[in-house]
């Protein structure tokens, strides 16, 4: 029951490309993050990836570090991720996840976040630094409340860990294409197709996204032929950067259209 | 209830409700291979032989243990013993975690060792550790902690150690950690982390402890033998809680022995700037473990401050915060210049010139020493010697010049 999945399958049945897309609420501000995610929605990101700005994001590059601290200069509070995400998803019908380190969830409680997360009209949640084994309150709730919830397989884990990663995502995988943390990269590793190969063995028949260094059209088609779905971020932050909601939207449909 | 008389039993990785490994899953392969390898060596009686081998003939132990009247009088009718690890190779505690690291990172045959460090004491017996091994060796260490430690980067640069400012966050510890953090992610194949203090993921808590625990086990032996008693109180600064859940680890034991962990207050625990974790902070996850931290109301960590880099950390060890919440340790905050009164004391009663952040032990002594009995009697781990804070303390009391 999981719409992420249904757009996924859709995609593809019809043999063609998922691009799921990340950018962070309040960059630069929240306004205008809004307008971004809401463009980049209608230019062919199928699945948004909503990130909550954290002060300690370990698994991210200087792009998007630079971009949260920004948002949290800018006087970003969690208090506003709920009504961000309500504005662009009364906008548009695109799933959205919201991605945040465990800590600001923690404090917000798990269940009253994942309540307005609901609400707000949000599909789920991607944890990056929540392995399932430390999970235990946020599975409880996510399965009450039928919300996505995505966690990582990578090149390290052990086929038990990504066949256990799997079973217990709803929405997709996040498979890490390579070692190492979010940023392009100009040879996507080939360690990508293990991991995607590594969950579908394990019989899982939840979608497979792969993301971080995915940064070209060519990664985005290639990761599709395996895998059910590419996960671009700093590639988008640097092109908002550049040139705004303009050069944002090319850069999407760029990459969707595989040109 | 924890059984009162088997605290030291507890490995992780949870100490109470603390601990755990809130990391992304790119680093659970490495943990566990970390674990199990330590697993093994703990098992295997020549991992030891060559732990205690290099502890004697490299690090200089046992540290001795060293009264201290003149200083004992500025805090009532009492008696202070200190523990030396300021007489440890590389002059401070940080040198027994970082032997036994690099031992197992050569038995998972990594030949590359990340680490982080504050006041740069971590960062030199890493670069040492690295040199003797023949280690690859990366220290990251903030901005601003390079700048004032700035002998110590020299240090570790001579050891061969390339040493990465980070200029990221608050510039301090903190992103330091971050940054080492992303170097393992990307890295990790072929690389160990060498955490310097008893916070992160499971199995760095225990696994640190254990290596530091040779503080206490010593510490508890000397006096039996050479004093007939163990002492009334241990006492320690508290940063990230290294060298004092390594004196402290021996006597958990012990309830007669209460234990006391001093935390840096800053301009004071009132202020907003201070880096008193266990008294001021919540509960939360930070580098990979639940335990206090200081944060705002939205989980976002809040910067900390002390006149000391070592201290200067928003975080805990997760056993610590165990510690106080079954009040079997208690923790107190003390100010940069209670600490820098209490360097000069003790350098002037005495003629031991300790680190800044073994100062916040001294001074934590001179102010609750008052409150116990008269003939009352506390070790105290001396962690660290002052070397290193020469131009901060020259600076503080204006000794540099003509």
């Amino acid at each position: 029951m999981s719409k992420t999945e249904d757009v996924l399958r859709d995609l593809d049945s019809k043999d063609q490309p998922a691009l799921v897309g990340y950018f962070p609420a309040g960059y630069p501000t929240i306004d205008e993050s809004v307008a971004a995610c809401v463009a980049m929605c209608e230019s062919g990101v199928d699945v948004l990836e909503l990130g909550v700005p954290y002060s300690d994001p370990v698994m991210d590059g200087l792009v998007i570090q630079e971009a949260t601290e920004e948002a949290l200069a800018n006087g970003f509070k969690l208090k506003d991720l709920f009504p961000t995400l309500k504005r662009i998803t009364d906008s548009v019908d695109t799933p959205v996840l919201v991605m945040s380190y465990w800590n600001p969830i923690m404090q917000y409680g798990v269940e009253r976040f994942a309540r307005d997360l609901k609400a707000a009209g949000g599909a789920g949640l991607i944890t990056p630094d929540l392995i399932p084994d430390e999970a235990a309150d946020w599975l409880k709730i996510s399965d009450e409340l039928d919300l996505d919830r995505v966690f990582l397989a990578t090149p390290s884990s052990s086929q038990e860990r990504l066949a256990n990663s799997a079973s217990l995502s709803r929405g997709f995988v996040y498979a890490v294409s390579t070692m190492g943390i979010t940023g392009a990269r100009e040879d996507l590793d080939r360690k990508a197709r293990d991991v995607v190969s590594g969950v579908k063995a394990s019989g899982s028949d939840t979608p497979v996204c792969v993301g971080i260094g995915i940064s070209t059209a060519d990664q985005v088609a290639e990761v599709n032929s395996y895998a059910d779905g590419a996960i671009v971020g700093s590639l988008f932050i640097k092109a908002y950067k550049n040139g705004g909601v303009a050069e944002l939207t090319e850069s999407v449909s760029s990459l969707k259209s595989g040109k | 209830m924890n059984n009162p008389t088997n605290l030291r039993a507890q490995d992780g990785p949870y100490f109470g409700e603390y601990g755990g490994r809130f990391v992304p899953e790119s680093l659970i392969a490495a943990l566990d291979e970390l674990d199990a390898t330590y697993q093994q060596a703990k098992a295997d009686p020549l991992f030891a032989a060559e732990l205690a081998e290099l502890n004697h003939s490299y690090v200089g132990r046992p540290s001795i243990i060293t009264e201290v009247p003149k200083f004992a009088a500025l805090a009532g009718d009492i008696r202070v013993f200190l523990k030396r690890e300021d007489l440890n190779h590389t002059g401070s505690h940080k040198i027994n975690n970082v032997i036994g690291q690099a031992l197992l990172a050569k038995r998972m045959g990594k030949k590359r060792i990340i680490a982080e460090t504050g006041a740069g004491q971590h960062g030199v017996a890493s670069a040492t550790a690295a040199a003797l091994f023949g280690l690859d060796c990366v220290v990251y260490m903030g901005e601003v902690d390079t700048q004032r430690q700035a002998l110590n980067v020299a240090r570790m640069r001579l050891l061969g150690a390339e040493v990465i400012p980070v200029t990221t966050g608050s510039r301090t510890l903190k992103d330091a950690i971050n940054e080492a953090l992303r170097d393992w992610v990307t890295n990790v194949d072929h690389t160990h982390y060498l955490l310097g203090t008893v916070a992160g993921p499971h199995p760095f808590p225990t696994i640190v402890r254990d290596f530091h625990s040779i503080i206490g086990i010593e510490s508890r032996a000397q006096m039996l033998n050479d004093y007939g008693f163990l002492p009334d109180v241990l006492a320690a600064c508290v940063g990230g809680g290294s060298n004092a859940i390594g004196l402290f680890h021996a006597f958990l034991d012990d309830p007669s022995v209460r234990l006391w962990g001093f935390e840096a207050a800053g301009e004071g625990i009132n202020t907003p700037r201070h880096a008193a974790t266990l008294s001021m902070g919540k509960v939360g996850v930070l580098h990979g473990a639940k335990s206090y931290m200081l944060q705002d109301e939205d989980g976002q960590t809040v910067e900390s401050h002390s006149i000391s880099a070592g201290l200067d950390y928003p975080g805990v060890g997760p056993e610590h915060a165990w510690l106080k919440d079954i009040n079997r340790a208690e923790y107190f905050g003390i100010t940069d210049d209670q600490a820098m009164q209490a360097l000069k004391a003790l350098s002037q009663t005495e003629g031991i010139i300790p680190a800044i952040e073994t100062a916040h032990a001294l001074a934590g002594v001179i102010e609750h020493g008052k409150t116990l009995p008269a003939g009352s009697t506390i070790l105290l781990n001396l962690s660290g010697r002052g070397d290193k804070d020469m131009e901060t303390v020259g600076k503080y009391f204006g000794f540099l010049g003509a």
